[in-house]
């Protein structure tokens, strides 16, 4: 995935609601990032200071929420844990999986003052 | 930067423009609403120089209106309904000390694209248009197949192509050198296209009813899978010269698509790509995948792949005339009740007098 477009999109929603509350700046951002959403948390975090530089989230702190991967196995029968996107089945090895969740990317809450 | 697509000043740049009006363009749709005093309701657009002075809380800013009056307001955001909560620490706070409290936002990252996705697709829809979105590798062979679909479909259908790359209008004079209408957006640093510059294209281009719009997007298999434009399909290109590892290494972008496309197969003999694993293993990220081995210099295998876009054209007339019927016939049935109203109003007029 590609973190700096997709902290570019963080930040607009950050701002816009920081302008809609009149905020003077913004302290925090908390994001839920899926498991098997392919967005790199490290490289999040990199992206998210370089974007939010200059402007009201300048210095903000980023907490990523991770939300587990879950997946429904069609040989098992089951829903299975999955560690990544196209992962085999832990139990039976099948590839026959499809996410059921784990694949979200949201902006959960913003801290203002 | 911009804070609607995110891109820097300048950066993007829809072709035809003059000078500094093709970077206005993209951003004279960042409109917003706003009541003046007297209570009157107004829209406007904002240029680049606004989306550079764009710091949010020391935000006011003037405007010039029709009538060549200047006045000057803050701005406001037209997106509510979120929820607050919390009243931050403690509720009693000492005078002149900033309170500090949690804003839920609770949207997808990607909602912003997805809006104008929407709109663009119901736009597609209402027209009865087919639009495909053609993503790969740099040099998988994009504009070369657009290049011969469109000189095999011409004569046929009406089309319109948007070109993406990040520099240059090369591609976009190639597909005009077939005689179809191209126009060329130039992404800067943007490594994808996004709904809201295909939504900028598609004003500018007003593509006729019933037609296809093919969109070519940057060279890139990360981010384009994740930036929705509004189209109907997604189409990725792997030639093979490439991996057959590659829908592997990049699953996100071959399960976005519901189409790919096995290019440059006049190489077969020459290479040692074994074309079966490299399906196998697009099929393994997404078995619902529908694939054309074809070579766009030789024409070979073009013809299922034409016989696919037909179909899919043909769908859209086919819902369009549906919903036109449809509204047809509710309009009948109004007429007829409204008849019908007016009927018994006159019969009992006589009885009332
Ligand atoms: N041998 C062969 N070469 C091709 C084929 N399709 C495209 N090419 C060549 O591949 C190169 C890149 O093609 P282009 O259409 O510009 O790729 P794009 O970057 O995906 O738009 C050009 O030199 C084309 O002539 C094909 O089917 N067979
Ligand atoms: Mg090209
Ligand atoms: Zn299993
Ligand atoms: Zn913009
Ligand atoms: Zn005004
Ligand atoms: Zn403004
Ligand atoms: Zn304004
Ligand atoms: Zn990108």
């Amino acid at each position: 995935m590609h973190e700096m477009s997709l902290a570019e999109s963080v930040l607009q929603l950050v701002e816009e609601t920081a302008i809609r509350e009149k905020a003077q700046r913004v302290k925090l951002v908390v994001l839920e990032i899926g498991r098997l959403s392919s967005v790199e948390p490290e490289a999040m975090r990199f992206c998210f200071e370089a974007v939010t530089r200059d402007s009201i989230a300048q210095g903000a702190s980023l907490e990523i929420v991770v939300t587990p991967g879950l997946g429904w196995c069609m040989p098992c029968g089951a829903e299975v844990e999955m560690a990544e996107s196209y992962g085999a089945c832990p139990r039976c090895g099948s590839y026959q999986i499809q996410p059921t969740s784990g694949l979200e990317m949201r902006v959960r809450e913003i801290e203002i003052e | 930067m911009c804070t609607v697509c995110g891109c820097g000043e300048g950066e993007v740049r829809l072709e035809g423009g003059v000078d500094g009006a093709a970077n206005q363009a993209v951003h004279e749709t960042h409109e917003h609403e706003h009541t003046h005093a007297d209570g009157t309701v107004h829209r406007h657009a904002h240029g680049p120089a606004h989306a550079l002075a764009y710091k949010p809380g020391a935000h006011t800013h003037s405007h010039r209106h029709a009538d060549g009056s200047t006045h000057s307001h803050e701005h406001e955001s037209a997106i509510g309904g979120d929820l607050d909560y919390g009243t931050g620490p403690a509720g009693a706070h000492a005078p002149g000390m900033s309170q500090s409290r949690m804003v839920q936002i609770e949207q997808d990252i990607l909602s912003k694209n997805n809006g104008f996705a929407l709109a663009n697709r119901r736009c597609f829809d209402e027209r009865g248009i087919f639009a495909l979105n053609l993503v790969s590798s740099p040099g998988s062979g994009k504009t070369t197949l657009l290049v011969k679909t469109i000189e095999r479909l011409k004569s046929k259908l009406t089309i319109s192509v948007v070109e993406g790359d990040q520099q240059t209008s090369n591609d976009a004079e190639r597909i005009r050198a077939t005689g179809v209408a191209a126009l060329q957006i130039n992404t800067g640093k943007g490594c994808h296209l996004d709904g809201h510059m295909v939504g900028q294209a598609m004003e500018r281009m007003n593509p006729a009813e019933e037609s296809l719009f093919l969109i070519e997007n940057v060279g890139n298999l990360v981010c384009p899978a994740a930036f929705d434009l509004g189209e109907h399909h997604k189409v990725a290109i792997l030639s093979v010269t490439e991996g057959e590892d590659k829908p592997l290494k990049y699953p996100d972008m071959f399960r976005a698509a519901d189409v790919m496309l096995l290019n440059k197969c006049d190489l077969l003999p020459y290479l040692e790509f074994d074309a079966d694993l490299a399906e196998a293993n697009a099929l393994r990220v997404n078995p619902r995948l529908t694939i054309f081995r074809v070579s766009a210099s030789s024409g070979e295998g073009l013809s299922a792949w034409l016989a696919w876009i037909e179909a899919g054209l043909a769908g859209q007339r086919g819902k369009r005339a549906e919903t036109v019927e449809g509204l047809k016939r509710r309009v009948q049935e109004l007429e007829r009740r409204l008849a019908h109203q007016l009927d018994h109003q006159s019969e009992n007029k006589p009885a009332g007098q």
